[in-house]
């Protein structure tokens, strides 16, 4: 122990803020009701833009709270991701919940919350810390899950994520412990000391647990059973939510773990994440296609992209990673993107959510059709639109590592989900028109307006994006 | 802009304008744009010529760069010498004049524009060809008029005969561009430019490595480019083995045939062998080649010519001979008597097409000889335009005194095959009497079948015949000006005493090379041979088609195989069929059912049935919606992770 009250709180400030924002906030719901939610709300987003400030101003780097937490380069990127999807979020779902009827001051509370635990995930140094982080935001989800406690779809959303999501929480724990008994220590600083030389099978099986218990929030295969469910029961704005800013978060924690303190384990490691890479990849393009609900298809789609983006973990090089940082950050424009056209399927106020409801969209409402069109090839992976580019990192990195037939079964299984996608395009621009949606509300058209110009113009801008993220993914090596 | 820029940029300007205009233009602006154009184009070239020829200084503008890479390079250009001055005329003078014909002969048509912008897109290719001074922009001619021929064989596309004989010749001269696409990288890979001028300059200065490897193989250097190359001039040019395309090829109207497939396409071989003189030089393997393959066309298609019944055929075969006689005076050295016949050439064969299109004109259609005759007196002024290509053709004339075009090129080749003093000097040579007795013979067959004796055709057709008009009969007549002119004009020029200052430098003759001088102290029956030749051809089928009438149809039976060897154009068709086009055709079929229809798409389908309803709805299938089945699913997978690290580590 290299010091005793190395406390560092100015290196958290942004965690910090969130925390004291979300008391603040809580206090003043339980004074107002929900007459404040917008307050609430919006004052929720300034937090987080406050925080993504924070987080983009303060470059230092160094651990906090006596190395339970970490700041870097690579911290700062994933949380500024996350921090921003959380926030397009929260001004989405209180339009579209109060167009529901549903106006509860919690709602952006919790989400506010939610972030927080993303941030100490992403910054964890600890086993414990990890796992504070993790159940931190879990809960918080739980939660925004079953928001809508009237209505069945929803509650059983939230139940089944919760049940499901204890059960991984307990696999983690487990080979938390293992991997505590077996090598004496939680902390990742002296993990990676005490790991170096032949691993003993112990420590082999609690990664193992470990890596259950992260690839749940990932929802990668075969821990992916929840996510067609719960993205399905749960109301759009929240499934938007859930599959953007917690996905960034989890897949930074499960980088960070892997690269640090089991950086010497690669060899093990490797093997499940090109495992759960594979069947990720496989069941996201196969199983998408049979659906006929378009948020269980983006569920399938979600578990899809997980898949490309452990293929960067796989790689295990600061390259692998930059692809996945990128990878990451890229998806969470697409989704959001292709998230707020699905809000935007409305008939007198209800939503829709069948692939079939979106025939002939593009004579109806041709700006709507031909922004869920960049999307659906951006996500297939066609240039110059950014989908291509995350996925060009990515296989790049699998083939510089010599995995090459992970980047070929990857380019195999984008085939095969460009059919689903594609049939997506077809449906609106070839199908038969049926009666029109809603008129699309201020600010969907302005989210789906920015994510279709980052979409198909960021490549325009991408230079200094991939200097942060390779900063970032460098950074991750340095310690 | 310079005048030289201005030749090859006018027909261009003329296809964009009809091409692109096509029938909001209407038939008349067409036809007067495009004629207009060319004949301004022609004049230009005529002062070109005089130019050129007159100051001896040849030009290159260049107009700008096409591509540059590394040591690539090519530009677009307008060289200007001697050799392209030549052509210039002789592809703006025809092109001019079929040009008007054409707005005569094709005043039926449907698609008038089209078939304009055509014929002006190819001059400009032709153009484009023969003043390249890089062998990028001459292969792009080259390509340009391969293409511009395709669409004018097919022009009339609702014949599947018109449409099969441009596929055919786009194919078969495919063997040939390969060949020389071959010549042009080897060009690079020895010389590392593709300019005209360095390269020659390196063979000048002997600076060419001897050989170079090909599989083990030490092929010498300069033989193996000129024999690619040369195998581009044989498909182009349509000599032996790769001359089967060129008689089908006159499904194409016939004021094509006249200018693409009788005096300038079909010329761009011997122009090429002629332009690449520094290197066909230093290749003694490759000129021999050349002089036997030009001998063995010359002689094989005249033997053709002789049982053709299609009027047009006739004259494609002895097209096909006559390019024969070219190539081979360029193998033994004499480029000038080459290009002189070239020249000759041009008009008196454009005026025979021409002539024959005004036949098929007047006879409504028609185009076999055996359903013409007695139609002499009808159209005059074709019959005795007639006489006129055939005796060019045949090279009659007095000898001191004046001949017509064909006498003075023609003799000067057989002269200068003579004078090589080679064994394959000797072939040539006496092949090429031969095919001259032939030539005579098919030429005076062909106008007594057509016009003399009793008509052959049905009443309602002779009723018909009428002498074709004004702008049909004006440009035959300036043809007709070039076959009665061009051979004594010129004589001197080209091959004759004042041969080196016309040439200047555009054509390369070695040190050891004399056959040009030596063509002029041949002994005296050497010079009157050729001319006899052609009496001997002339009598040989009066004396058949006039006197003895019942000859022809004996002969034939006497010799019966040779007729039949003769009539069947030596089963080339036949023979290429089954030796290349079934088997391509199985091939083919075989790759498209079984391996494209079975395999690739089996496969493609296959795989889409396996993801899409096979995979995809059992994996639909595992999501039961209970909570147990999911936590199982988990385990699942847990366990096996476990076991498996369990089994690999454990040890």
């Amino acid at each position: 122990m290299e010091s005793f009250v190395s406390l560092n709180l100015g290196l958290a400030r942004p965690e910090i803020f969130l925390a004291v924002a979300s008391l603040a906030l809580l206090v003043l719901g339980a004074w107002g009701g929900d007459r404040s939610t917008r307050l609430i709300g919006w004052a929720s987003v300034a937090s987080l833009v406050i925080a993504i400030a924070l987080t983009a101003t303060d470059g230092a780097a160094g651990l906090a709270f006596n190395g339970l937490f970490v700041a870097d380069a690579f911290a700062a990127f994933a949380k500024i991701v996350a921090f921003g999807a959380a926030a397009v979020a929260i001004i989405v779902a209180l339009d579209q919940m109060a167009r529901d009827g549903v106006v509860r001051f919690e709602l952006p509370l919790l989400m506010l919350l939610a972030s927080l635990g993303m941030a100490l995930m992403i910054s964890a140094n600890d086993l414990i810390a990890l796992y504070v982080g993790l159940e931190l935001q879990s809960l918080a989800l739980y939660v925004v899950a079953a928001i809508r406690r009237d209505t069945v779809k929803s509650t059983e959303a939230g139940l089944k994520y919760f049940v499901l999501g204890a059960l991984s929480s307990g696999m983690l724990l487990y080979g938390s412990s293992l991997i505590y008994g077996f090598s004496g220590s939680t902390s990742f600083e002296t993990l990676a000391a005490a790991l170096a030389g032949e691993p003993s099978l112990g420590l082999i099986v609690g990664l193992v647990f470990l890596c259950a218990g992260l690839a749940f929030k990932i929802s990668a295969v075969p821990f992916h059973m929840w996510t067609p469910d719960v993205y399905e029961g749960a109301p759009t704005p929240i499934t938007a939510f859930f599959a953007a800013a917690p996905k960034v978060a989890a897949m930074a924690l499960f980088a960070r773990v892997l690269i640090g303190p089991f950086g010497e384990m690669d060899d093990q490691w490797r093997q499940i994440i090109v495992v759960v890479a594979v069947l990720s990849m496989i069941l996201g393009a196969v199983a998408a296609i049979a659906q006929k609900n378009i948020k269980r298809l983006m569920a399938y789609s979600s578990i899809g992209n997980v898949g490309y983006a452990l293929v960067g973990l796989a790689a295990g090089t600061a390259a692998g990673i930059n692809g996945l940082l990128l990878y990451m950050a890229i998806y969470v424009v697409m989704t959001i993107g292709a998230f707020a056209v699905i809000m935007a399927m409305r008939r007198q106020g209800q939503g829709v959510e069948e692939i079939s409801d979106l025939a002939g969209l593009s004579q109806s409402q041709r700006g709507l059709a031909v922004a869920l069109a960049i999307f659906m090839f951006s996500m297939a992976g066609i240039p110059p639109l950014a989908g291509f580019f995350g996925k060009f990192f990515v296989f790049n990195a699998a083939i510089a590592a010599g995995l090459y037939g992970l980047a070929v079964i990857g380019v195999l299984t984008s085939v095969v989900s460009a059919f689903y996608y594609i049939r997506i395009v077809k449906v609106m621009f070839f199908d038969p028109a049926t009666t029109p949606f809603d008129r699309v509300p201020g600010t969907l058209r302005a989210v789906l307006i920015a994510s279709v110009v980052v979409i198909s113009f960021g490549f325009l801008a991408g230079g200094p994006v991939i200097e942060l993220s390779t900063a970032a993914a460098d950074s991750l090596f340095a310690g | 802009m310079n005048i030289d820029v201005a030749i090859v940029a006018l027909p261009l300007l003329g296809a964009l304008i009809v091409g692109l205009g096509n029938r909001r233009l209407g038939d008349h602006a067409a036809q007067y744009i495009t004629s207009g154009l060319m004949l301004l184009a022609m004049v230009l070239s005529w002062i070109v010529f005089f130019d050129v020829t007159g100051s001896g200084v040849a030009r290159t503008t260049e107009i700008f760069t096409w591509f540059e890479t590394g040591t690539f390079r090519a530009a677009w250009a307008v060289r200007i010498d001697q050799l392209s001055a030549v052509m210039l005329i002789v592809v703006n003078t025809v092109s001019a004049m079929v040009h008007v014909y054409s707005i005569g002969y094709m005043h039926h048509d449907k698609s008038v524009p089209r078939f304009m912008a055509y014929l002006t897109l190819f001059t400009f290719c032709m153009l484009m060809l023969v003043t390249a001074d890089n062998f990028i922009q001459m292969f792009f001619g080259w390509e340009g008029v391969g293409l511009s021929s395709y669409l004018l064989i097919g022009f009339w596309f609702d014949r599947p005969s018109a449409n099969a004989a441009a596929i055919k010749a786009f194919l078969v001269n495919r063997v040939g561009d390969f060949g020389f696409a071959l010549g042009i990288m080897g060009v690079f890979l020895v010389f590392g430019t593709v300019e005209f001028k360095p390269v020659f300059d390196a063979v000048l200065t002997g600076n060419v490595p001897p050989s170079f490897d090909f599989l083990g193989y030490q092929v010498p250097t300069l033989e193996a480019l000129c024999l690619l190359l040369f195998i581009g001039a044989m498909g182009k040019s349509a000599q032996l083995f790769l001359h089967t395309w060129l008689p089908d090829a006159m499904e194409g109207p016939t004021p094509v045939s006249a200018l693409i497939h009788a005096a300038t396409m079909v010329t761009a071989g011997v122009f090429m062998v002629c332009r690449l003189s520094p290197m066909f030089e230093y290749a003694p393997i490759a000129k021999d080649v050349v002089t036997i393959v030009g001998a063995s066309t010359a002689f094989f298609a005249a033997t053709i010519g002789l049982t053709q019944n299609d009027i047009k055929r006739v004259i494609a075969y002895s097209t096909c001979s006559q390019l024969g006689y070219m190539f081979f005076a360029a193998g033994v050295g004499a480029y000038g008597a080459a290009m002189f016949h070239l020249f000759t050439h041009a008009f008196f064969k454009a005026l025979l097409f021409l002539c024959a299109g005004s036949v098929i004109h007047a006879m409504s259609g028609e185009q076999d000889m055996r359903k013409m005759g007695g139609i002499y007196k009808l159209i005059p002024i074709t019959y005795g335009l007639m006489w006129i290509g055939n005796l060019a053709l045949a090279g009659v004339g007095i000898p001191g005194v004046y001949g017509f075009a064909g006498f003075y090129s023609k003799d000067s080749i057989l002269e200068s095959a003579f004078a090589a003093h080679s064994g394959v000097g000797m072939y040539a040579f006496w092949l090429g009497i031969i095919g001259a007795v032939m030539t005579a013979f098919y030429s005076w067959r062909l106008i007594y079948l057509t016009f003399h004796n009793q008509p052959r055709a049905s009443h309602e057709v002779m009723h018909h015949v009428h002498e074709s008009p004004w702008v049909m009969l004006a440009p035959l007549f300036v043809l007709a000006a070039g076959a009665l002119g061009a051979g004594i004009i010129w004589y001197e020029s080209f091959v004759g005493h004042h041969m080196a200052e016309f040439w200047g430098q555009a054509v390369h003759f070695a040190a050891t090379n004399h056959v040009p001088h030596e063509a002029h102290n041949v002994p005296l029956w050497v010079k009157l041979i050729p001319l006899f030749a052609g009496l001997t051809g002339i009598a040989l089928a009066s004396y058949a088609y006039m006197v003895q009438k019942g000859l022809p149809a004996a002969v034939a039976g006497a010799l019966r195989p040779l007729y039949l060897l003769s009539y069947n154009k030596w089963y080339f068709d036949e023979i290429y069929d089954a030796l290349f086009v079934r088997p391509a055709l199985v091939l083919g079929r075989f790759l498209w059912k079984g391996g494209d229809g079975a395999i690739v798409d089996g496969a493609i389908n296959g795989f889409a049935w396996l993801t899409g309803d096979y995979l995809a709805k059992r994996f639909a299938r595992l999501q039961t919606g209970y909570v147990y089945h999911y936590a199982f699913v988990m385990l699942i997978g847990i366990v096996a992770l476990v076991t498996w690290y369990i089994f690999a580590f454990g040890k």
